[in-house]
């Protein structure tokens, strides 16, 4: 394979420069990367987590009361998770915010996947339990509003989710189908909160998305291209659900194929 | 009464069908003594047109007042091209132009072939008339006179007799598709051996893996547990055919619990700390396979259904895919970065004839 002349240069650049010293030079410069890379992750989670509306005791205790009452019976007393759900400690505020915000949790029953129905918790009850699940550890906090106002960079955002979600959300977030069962929801009308929330948290079988992957003004860019496809209907006409060849083609062979059938008879029937 | 070329006088329902007109010679054939009888065509039976001169005057104002329509039609789509001018910034005025236009070419198009149908079904004499087949071998006579017809013209033009021009004649004939062969296998790869270009990819031992499209290098650090990177190898933006190589190198990085993924021999040191990096193009016929579960861990191919499990390398679970997908050996450099140890150590995507 060819080298690009980019890589090439770096490389003579390399060889060119090596010292005696070069290895004690790399083991500082490892070092000194590794404690900024460290320093820098930990500052990221401060800076989300401050965004959090600062949690009292007495909303930590009432979301602990909660959280016995409705989730300890597949989530364990202490949230340490049992057989039937995993451990709550660590996903943080986000992830709870997302979870019962949207009524996929409390689940109605185990399958294939928690769905999606009208929320069973008050917006208060829901940061109540989000408070107190994020005071059992670290974890993504709720995104802060400003980016979430839609304002981005729509062309951006679109190519990004061209490249990381569209595979399984569909290009005009139309959601589809996963396997056994499963399957990646619509994105349309979705709240930007928890389309934020939930590429940092990756629930149930998404992916994670974390800052290094999608950093935050990527991820108010895709918010800004969904709320604009939920916002302008389809330039050509009836989108028939945008879910590509199989409405398109079911209502070509129904109704195109119908036509030119109909036709035919008419054509080769006897007139009166 | 109708006649055909050859002077067989054409019948019509009604009339008996001449008997010798069909019996002819059945040759080797064997006839059955109780064959069916040739029913003959049904009586003809008038329309109402035929029947009703108001009835008739209503399908001729159907058929004339159709031709009308397509020329308000025609009209309707020059003016709808002059009424509703495409905008570029307003996708709603692209959307009346074409609108508006496409309904005036259907219905010129519909009104002229339904009033044409309607015309030779309602008012066209409708007479059922039957063609009886002749031999396919002309008379003896025919064929002299076609024989005499070449011989004239071989004569007179010289064909045979002007050898040279004859053969350079063929001989531009026969060169002058040459030019499109050459010119069509100027599409294929030239001076590149086909088989070559799909074994091997641009990633190679130290290339780092970066984040599609922006191009930044990944750290292992960055990978957190259930996430998945759209990777492309670092450099590809430069490469002479970008395209081309990045189809070939798309790669899906993903990080799990080390403890679930089943590593075979050879390839203990191809993951980094549970960070495994696949092609991400199908070993069925190239679609991007991209479709990870992060619990279940398997992968699906939006076209075909294939499913891999990641936690086996790929190795194919459902579909038509035949192989698991490459994986990418990889491991981190001195910085923490996230590069491929070699290249793929199979040739990615679908089967191709020379595949080893």
């Amino acid at each position: 394979m060819r080298e690009t002349p980019h890589a090439s240069a770096r490389r003579s650049r390399k060889t060119g420069r090596r010292h005696p010293l070069a290895t004690l030079a790399l083991l500082a410069i490892g070092l000194g990367l590794t404690g900024g890379a460290y320093a820098a992750i930990n500052g990221t989670t401060a800076a989300t987590a401050d965004t959090a509306p600062q949690a009292s005791q007495s909303m930590i205790d009432e979301g602990q009361k909660l959280f016995v009452a409705n989730c300890a019976t597949c989530h364990g007393m202490n949230a340490e998770g049992t057989k039937n759900g995993p451990t709550l400690i660590g996903v943080g505020a986000a992830s709870v915010d997302f979870q019962v915000g949207t009524g996929r949790m409390p689940m109605s029953m185990q399958g294939p996947q928690a769905m999606q129905k009208p929320p069973q918790f008050t917006e208060e009850q829901t940061a109540a339990l989000a408070a107190y699940v994020a005071s059992l550890a670290p974890g993504p906090g709720i995104p802060d509003p400003a980016l979430l106002d839609a304002k981005g960079n729509a062309a951006n955002g679109a190519e990004l989710f061209r490249i990381n979600c569209a595979m399984c959300h569909n290009v005009a977030g139309a959601g589809g189908a996963l396997t056994q069962g499963k399957f990646a929801p619509e994105l349309r009308g979705v709240e930007a909160v928890h389309i934020y929330e939930a590429m940092v948290t990756g629930p149930q079988n998404m992916p994670v998305f974390n800052d290094q992957n999608l950093t935050p003004e990527d991820k108010r860019d895709i918010i800004t291209y969904l709320t604009y496809i939920t916002d302008n209907p389809s330039p050509g006409g009836i989108d028939l659900g945008s879910l590509g060849p199989v409405s398109e083609g079911l209502f070509l062979w129904i109704f195109g194929i119908g036509a030119l059938v109909a036709l035919s008879v008419w054509i080769t029937a006897k007139s009166n | 009464m109708a006649q055909d070329e050859s002077g067989t006088e054409l019948t019509v329902a009604g009339s008996s069908v001449g008997d010798e007109a069909r019996a002819g010679d059945p040759g080797t054939a064997i006839v059955a003594h109780d064959a069916v009888q040739n029913p003959g065509l049904p009586p003809h039976r008038e329309r109402v047109t035929d029947k009703d001169p108001k009835k008739r005057r209503h399908a001729e104002r159907v058929v004339y007042t159709l031709f009308y329509l397509s020329i308000v039609g025609s009209i309707w789509a020059i003016a709808a091209y002059m009424l509703f001018p495409i905008d570029p910034r307003d996708m709603g005025s692209v959307r009346l132009n074409n609108l508006f236009i496409g309904l005036g070419i259907a219905l010129t198009l519909l009104a002229l072939g339904i009033g044409a149908v309607h015309w030779g079904k309602a008012l066209m004499h409708d007479k059922e008339g039957m063609d009886i087949r002749h031999p396919v071998r002309g008379s003896e006579e025919t064929r002299a006179r076609a024989v005499e017809i070449f011989q004239e013209a071989n004569e007179e033009s010289g064909f045979g007799r002007r050898a040279l021009i004859r053969n350079t004649l063929i001989g531009a004939l026969v060169a002058f598709p040459l030019p499109a062969v050459v010119l069509f296998r100027g599409l294929a790869p030239q001076d590149e051996d086909p088989v070559k270009l799909l074994n091997h990819t641009i990633w190679k031992k130290g290339t780092r893996l970066t984040i599609d499209p922006s191009g930044t290098p990944i750290k292992a650090s960055d990978v957190t547990l259930g996430s998945v990177f759209h990777v492309i190898p670092e450099g590809i933006q430069d490469a002479e055919h970008m395209l081309e190589e990045k189809a070939k190198a798309a790669v899906l990085l993903i990080r799990m619990n080390p403890d679930d993924l089943h590593v075979s021999k050879g390839r203990e040191d191809w993951n980094y700390d549970g960070i495994v990096a696949f092609s991400k193009i199908c070993t069925h016929v190239g679609c991007p396979v991209a479709l990870y579960e992060q619990h279940t861990h398997h992968l699906l191919c939006p076209c075909h259904q294939s499913q891999f499990d990641i936690t086996h390398e790929a190795a194919v679970i459902f579909g038509p895919a035949a192989r698991p997908l490459p994986q990418l050996p990889i491991t981190v450099d001195s910085e923490g970065y996230l590069v491929a140890r070699s290249d793929f150590t199979e040739p990615v995507g679908p089967s191709f004839w020379e595949r080893h």
